[in-house]
């Protein structure tokens, strides 16, 4: 039995039921709806947003972090108001500012292998809004042994990829990916940048997906990965296959229930940049300024691209940005002793593992970047 | 020559390049043409043994090599390959 709306919800939503393939029926399917959108950033930003505008009666938001002022170049659910305070929070308070009549369940907590199933068992349909690889494997595969349909957007700087993984009827996340990149080789968000009305495109398109899953009408994103170039203004469609050999959606998967992603992906789940290689090669911003101060003898490596000099700079550095160290060794003197730098000590970590590859072992990686320069050596520089 | 397109994050082994015009008969011939021309880039496309890495996803027109013939498949003049690796941001 679908719920009846009540005269203000008519009026609130006489724009759908005036489309013969919305109309009565379809917005009380709306409100019937239950959808989980895991992650508020970027992508859960818009499709929230839409979501609660379009009357889906429960929306479930998983996020575990605060609202941080470098979000809100894209994250337009927050406001400035809501610096430091839970994004889950900060969500539902504008969605119910939106819309008063729906309902908004919040779980603050990040999304993992011991409470996804709990959390997702209620919903209909799942969205990945998620921004690292470990919760993205994860929301797939609790999808796939849930048997819903995960509506997947990912992006990075220009380029945008959407599409609708249901097992039940196309293909999974892991049949297009079976496994996860090297840890390291595909930069995130916080590390390469993304322009910030990206995710409002492929968000926006999740979000249609969700409401015509909901609805049952049009041609759903199913066994479709739909791939958008924002600097060349290009949609393109390619076809998927289900994998027959998928590990977790053939006929005999190797996986039956959820296993431990940050390990399988070797990387945490979170796009936090924390920049360190491990404790005998960290070396602190202030201990840095101690020993220059010392006058020791230091080669200062910037690992970070050319148009990051711009932002902030250390004296006395070199520009080696990451993608040429290697065909550069050398330029470098293993006899030397090296401290690499970048914004926040994740590209510096991988630099300090090309010159330890090359035999290098007189080289430190500055903990937290010029970032941390900043914070604890000299005020005078940005943090971004 | 077939077209190939390459995503933003491999763009910056091809010199900022996005549509490049490689050489072939099949997908394995464009690839080995193309990593000829920007040696940066193979590292991203395969892995030690040589075999292409598993996040990577080659597309011929709209399908993927992978339900063709792999890095058999062939390529005539007119084809547009696409490159589509795994991106995790959101």
């Amino acid at each position: 039995m679908l719920p009846n709306l009540s005269h203000e919800e008519i009026l609130r939503y006489s724009r759908h039921l005036l489309i013969p393939e919305v109309g009565l029926e379809g917005q009380r399917k709306l409100k019937a709806a239950s959808i989980l959108v895991i992650g508020t950033g970027g992508l859960g930003s818009p499709v929230s947003l839409y979501l609660a505008a379009a009357g889906v009666g429960h929306i479930g938001l998983v996020d575990y972090d605060v609202v941080d002022s470098s979000n809100l170049q894209r994250q337009v659910i927050h406001g400035t108001a809501s610096v430091g305070e839970l994004k889950v929070e900060s969500a539902r308070r504008r969605m119910l500012d939106l819309n008063p009549g729906i309902e908004v369940e919040v779980y603050n907590e990040p999304f993992t292998s011991e409470n996804a199933m709990r959390i997702a068992a209620d919903y209909d349909v799942i969205i990945d809004g998620t921004d690292n690889f470990p919760t993205r494997y994860l929301s797939n595969d609790v999808c796939v042994l849930l048997g819903k349909p995960n509506v997947y957007g990912s992006i990075f700087r220009f380029e945008g990829q959407a599409s609708v993984f249901d097992a039940r009827r196309g293909p999974c996340y892991r049949c297009l990916f079976p496994e996860p990149p090297p840890p390291g080789m595909v930069p995130s968000c916080a590390e390469g940048g993304v322009l910030g009305v990206l995710p409002g495109t492929i968000g926006t398109i999740q979000a249609t997906e969700a409401l015509k899953l909901v609805l049952g009408i049009g041609e759903p994103l199913i066994g479709r990965l739909l791939l958008y170039n924002a600097l060349d203004m290009t949609f393109d469609f390619v076809n998927l296959k289900k994998n027959p050999k998928c590990k977790i959606c053939s006929p005999n998967p190797e996986i039956t229930e959820l296993i431990d992603y940050e390990a399988f992906c070797g990387v945490p789940g979170h796009d936090h940049e924390e920049g360190s290689a491990g404790k005998e090669w960290d070396i602190s911003a202030t201990e840095l300024a101690q020993k220059l101060k010392n006058g020791a003898r230091l080669r200062l490596i910037d690992v970070r691209e050319p148009h990051e000099l711009e932002i902030s700079q250390i004296p006395g550095a070199q520009l080696i940005p990451l993608g040429q160290l290697a065909a550069r060794l050398s330029e470098l003197d293993s006899a030397e002793e090296i401290v690499l730098f970048c914004k926040a000590g994740t590209r510096s970590a991988r630099a300090l593992e090309v010159l330890l590859s090359a035999g290098f072992r007189k080289v430190k990686n500055l903990k937290g970047g010029i970032n941390a320069w900043a914070r604890e050596v000299d005020p005078s520089l940005p943090i971004y | 020559m077939a077209t190939i397109r390459i995503p933003t994050p491999l763009r910056p082994y091809t010199n900022g390049r996005s549509d490049l015009t490689v050489s072939g008969g099949t997908i394995g011939q464009v690839l080995d043409n193309l990593v000829q021309q920007y040696p940066a880039l193979r590292a991203h496309i395969f892995n030690e043994n040589g075999e292409l890495r598993p996040f990577v996803n080659l597309f011929i027109g709209e399908d993927n090599i992978n339900d063709l013939q792999g890095t058999h498949t062939p390529v005539k003049e007119e084809d547009r390959i696409l490159l589509i690796p795994s991106i995790a941001g959101g």
